[in-house]
């Protein structure tokens, strides 16, 4: 058994699953059904001035057969009274102390920001998260994503909160920015004790094309919402990269956020240097019962590596992050698809025919036919392969790979429908360990076919 | 304290069983994760509650989704000790994936008793240490028979850190489950395979060839009473006895087997050969009667169901039927059998039936049909001798074990009972779940908790 408890900034966390600043985190009688299904904390729906919700407020999107791939919304904050939340921070953290309670908060003067911080940790706040992120309603006020993308606001703010606070100050940052790097030095800054990312990114769900109005639609209107859920993780992973490689801000802990479904995608962002992280779409899709399968995955994940505990996951895969010129050219991956495997789709040779480089071939197919096809490289030998999969179709046959002309691209392997049957296997380039930085120091960055051709010309001229 | 671990012996090779094909082979990764995905992750999900043993399935299908399998395993097994089985013997047509929410939307059920396989037989082989026992308790508890009710309840007695010793008549363990299924679902190895891995889960012996008898003649014996004295409590895990019998003329001799019998030998004895067996008659509605005449029909053999209700009296599951028609085993209904027919030699020649109505016979109607071989699968018998010579055991009309529905604790305070003895003879999933209810009872007993 890992010991998977966290000290985020000083904020003790029986696990690192908290619950996102959302509707999860409601009211009180939520956060208690939460922690006894196992979570580890949970983050209040923002505190602020209350506001006025609109209806309907949330949009989906759908892909394939899964429902909800990717939600937006156009909630704002807590749209109950503060006493009423107060109160029930303050039940919360009585009945369960071993529990991260943190406090969410958006205000505006800095007033406002002294009162609700001496407010909520009367009530018992672990810690407060700055919602700089929210990117509809409450921007246009000149609050949370707002706050983001104007980094010096964003410290001064955060100043006043340090000042303020007694307890860890977190800033959630919005995804809505050109270089998160900005508001995340900007935080280190102000002296604030961590960061939260992403919250939602800026997003127009659909279009009903029978109204003519975007979705989700309030009477005759829309407006833009926040994107969150699976769809979002990848956007959310590479935010948290930059900033968990930042040499500085790196040294704040990081609560990660943004399409975290499952123990697998939790294990991925705190291998990347998270120490929490923070989970919304998946509860409001599935409820707070999936904790169950994150901490017993993440649990056998770290025995099964060997690892003691979350520290020894965390940042594992940080040095790995790096930059396009950093990268080896001279590696080099072909495809392999499995005879046994392969149900005979021929998914891999049209996606390779028309979106790669044309080096899947059908078997049994003479020379002729092949270059009637498309093909303009015909492989030495071209083999007859039948499928010999359970699922597939009797007659049907696996495509081969032309080994030579495969640049290892990966696409095929993207659009197999059966996991496991293409493998992208490592073979010798012939070329050596290089990456395109080594080449610009040694002055060999040179790759014929440019614009130089015109220019050449043109001399001739 | 010794540990024994039981060993159980390997079953010959070269037995019919293993000509069968599986008709639910086990999924691959790729398939299984699939397979996974599909599933709704239903709340208050209706496939939960049509399982006897109350598996939590949405959550153990959820794991496999996100590649924790070792987790979906113990999800399983926490409830159902036998899972791996389960997953493949129990009629998920008419239990789980009969309640799954996609038959009323018209699309494929959730392959349930699959997956369940799957991540069970992936998890436990590559780490087959998922529970831990508890710290001993030093009570010690008999269990007799080795089916999946008693071995069932051995496993769950063992993991709360009590010594189990359970006794078997026969020289193999795991009952009907080993030797009953038919080999298209399960082969015995599997069975046995799983046997060991629950018997590993801590302090549990076994003794092969041992039956418990009202009074103890021979070594190979032990009494009813000397259990109740060596040990703190007494499981019963009898299941039912020989196959009845018709009573009709000519049926004494060769010829003429009993169906679970027959099966028994089909799977394990490698002696078993059906030479000069053209045609065959099973007599017998229920699904044991489909098993046989199907398992026959897949060896080539012609092989007729007879029964003398209508086709809507079939007792046998509609799934098990169609698929032993589509393997072309026949049935013959509204026929009651009359007599077994011999030659003068005494060999089996047929059958004289007679046309029932209202599974009455109506006179005149009688016809002989051809048969090398006449199965009987009209029941079992019941094993009430031994049920009781434990004091305070009864049993009702039908010869079945009385317990309190709520504990499984029969009229002796020391002893429980469960599985087919005392339903009368059900599915392994409803041993399981039985055997389940028992221990719970047994433990606070042995606890002094609620006794
Ligand atoms: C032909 C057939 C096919 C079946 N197919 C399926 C199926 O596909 N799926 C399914 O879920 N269920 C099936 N069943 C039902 C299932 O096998 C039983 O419900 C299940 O095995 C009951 O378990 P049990 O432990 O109560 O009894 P059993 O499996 O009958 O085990 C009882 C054990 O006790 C031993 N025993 C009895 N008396 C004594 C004694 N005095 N001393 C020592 N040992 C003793 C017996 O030898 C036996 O090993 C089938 C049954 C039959 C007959
Ligand atoms: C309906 C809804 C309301 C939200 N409200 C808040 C909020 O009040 N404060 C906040 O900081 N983030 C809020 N968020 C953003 C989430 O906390 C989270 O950052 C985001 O949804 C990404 O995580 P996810 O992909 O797990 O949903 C809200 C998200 C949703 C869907
Ligand atoms: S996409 Fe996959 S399954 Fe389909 S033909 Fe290619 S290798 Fe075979
Ligand atoms: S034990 Fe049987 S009935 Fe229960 S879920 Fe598994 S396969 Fe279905
Ligand atoms: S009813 Fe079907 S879809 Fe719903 S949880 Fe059960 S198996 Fe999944």
């Amino acid at each position: 058994m890992a010991d998977l408890s966290i000290d985020f900034a000083g904020i003790k966390s029986p696990n690192p699953f908290w619950l996102a600043s959302a509707p999860p985190t409601n009211t009180g009688d939520q956060v208690m059904r939460a922690f006894d299904a196992g979570w580890g904390g949970a983050v209040w729906k923002t505190l602020g001035n209350p506001i006025v919700n609109v209806s309907s407020r949330f949009g989906g999107i759908d892909y394939g057969n899964t429902r909800m791939m990717g939600l937006n919304n156009i909630e704002l904050i807590t749209d109950r009274p503060l006493e009423v939340n107060l109160r029930e921070i303050r039940e919360v953290k009585r009945r369960y102390p071993n529990h991260a309670v943190i406090t969410s908060l958006m205000v505006e003067t800095k007033e406002e920001w002294k009162e609700i911080i001496q407010r909520a940790e009367e009530a018992g706040s672990d810690g407060h998260e700055l919602n700089f992120g929210c990117p509809h309603g409450m921007c246009e006020r000149g609050m949370g994503s707002a706050v983001s993308s104007e980094p010096k606001v964003l410290r001064e703010i955060a100043r006043w909160a340090v000042e303020f606070a007694t307890k860890p100050v977190i800033v959630k940052l919005s995804p809505n920015v050109t270089d998160i790097v900005e508001p995340g030095e900007a935080v280190l800054e102000s002296g604030a004790h961590g960061i939260s990312l992403i919250n939602t990114i800026k997003s127009i769900m659909a279009i009903d094309l029978d109204r003519m109005v975007p979705l989700p639609r309030v009477g005759n209107a829309s407006t833009n919402g926040g994107y969150c859920g699976p769809a979002v993780k990848p956007v959310a992973l590479h935010m948290v990269g930059e900033l968990t490689r930042h040499p500085y801000v790196a040294k704040l802990p990081i609560s990660g956020i943004g399409g975290i479904s499952n123990w697998r995608d939790a294990a991925e962002f705190i291998a990347l240097g998270c120490t929490s992280v923070q989970v919304c779409t998946a509860v409001m899709h599935y409820g707070y019962r999936i904790v169950e399968d994150m901490i017993e995955g993440l649990n056998d994940f770290l025995d099964s590596k060997g690892m003691k505990s979350i520290l020894d996951l965390r940042g594992r895969a940080a040095p790995q992050y790096k930059n396009w010129g950093e990268l080896d050219l001279g590696y080099r991956v072909v495809a392999d698809i499995s005879t046994d495997k392969c149900i005979g789709c021929q998914l891999c040779y049209v996606a390779c025919m028309d979106g790669a480089h044309q080096c899947i071939h059908l078997p049994g197919r003479t020379e002729e036919q092949a270059r009637k096809a498309g093909h303009t490289h015909i492989p030495k030998l071209i083999p007859d392969r039948a499928v010999t999969a359970r699922g597939g179709a009797p007659g049907a046959r696996v495509p081969f790979v032309d080994d030579d002309e495969c640049i290892g691209c990966n696409l095929c392997q993207l659009v197999c429908p059966v996991s496991g049957c293409i493998t992208m296997k490592e073979v010798p380039s012939g070329k050596p360990n290089e990456s395109w930085n080594d080449r610009v120091q040694r002055g060999a960055d040179f790759v014929p076919g440019g614009l130089h051709v015109t220019e050449v010309e043109r001399a001739k001229r | 304290m010794t540990h024994h671990s039981p060993h159980i012996p390997d079953v010959e090779g070269d037995r019919l069983e293993v000509l069968y094909e599986d008709k639910k082979p086990p999924y691959e990764d790729a398939e299984a994760i699939a397979e996974a995905n599909r599933c709704l992750y239903c709340v208050d999900a209706p496939c939960i509650k049509a399982c006897p043993t109350a598996i939590d399935i949405p959550t153990f299908i959820r794991k496999i989704g996100t590649g924790n399998v070792k987790g979906a395993a113990r999800t399983i097994l926490s409830q159902n000790l036998l899972g791996k089985s389960c997953g493949q013997v129990c009629p998920v047509e008419v239990l789980c994936a009969g309640a799954c929410v996609y038959n009323d939307w018209h699309r494929d059920p959730i392959k349930i008793g699959r997956l369940q396989r799957y991540a069970v037989e992936k998890a436990l082989a590559e780490d087959p240490q998922i529970f831990k026992p508890k710290a001993p308790t030093g009570k010690r508890i008999a269990l007799v028979g080795a089916g999946p009710a008693s071995i069932a309840a051995a496993g769950w007695l063992a993991l709360e850190g009590h010594e189990a010793a359970i006794y078997e008549k026969k020289l193999l363990p795991g009952g009907l489950n080993t030797l009953g299924i038919a080999p298209y679902k399960m082969k015995v190895e599997d069975a046995l395979q799983e046997i060991t891995w629950v018997l590993s889960l801590g302090n549990v012996e076994l003794f092969q060839g041992v039956e418990i008898v009202p009074v103890s003649g021979s070594p190979e014996e032990v009494s009813a009473s000397a259990l109740l004295r060596q040990y703190d409590a007494v499981f019963l895990g009898l299941g039912l006895g020989p196959d009845s019998r018709l009573k009709i003329p000519g049926e004494d001799g060769g010829g003429v087997v009993g169906a679970t019998h027959l099966i028994e030998r089909l799977k394990a004895d490698p002696t078993l050969r059906f030479k000069g067996v053209d045609r065959v008659i099973v007599v017998g509605g229920g699904n044991t009667a489909v098993d046989v005449a199907h398992e026959l029909a897949l060896l080539g053999i012609d092989a007729t169901m007879l029964y003398r209700g209508g086709e809507e009296d079939l007792s046998a599951y509609e799934h098990e039927l169609a698929s032993g028609r589509v393997d072309g085993m026949k049935v013959l209904c509204e026929r009651s059998p009359v007599a077994v027919l011999r030659d003068n030699m005494g060999k089996v020649t047929g059958m004289r039936v007679i046309r029932t109505e209202d599974k009455k016979p109506v006179a005149g109607t009688e016809e002989d049909l051809r048969a090398d071989l006449v199965v009987v699968a009209v029941g079992q018998s019941r094993m009430t001798e031994v049920a009781r010579s434990f004091p305070g055991v009864e049993l009702d009309m039908r010869g079945r074990v009385i317990v309190d529905p709520k504990t499984y604790r029969t009229g002796n305070p020391k002893v429980w009972s469960a599985g087919d003895c005392v339903n009368g003879g059900k599915e392994v999933v409803n041993a399981v779940g039985e055997a389940k209810i028992a221990v719970t009872s047994m433990h606070a007993y042995l606890m002094g908790v609620g006794a």
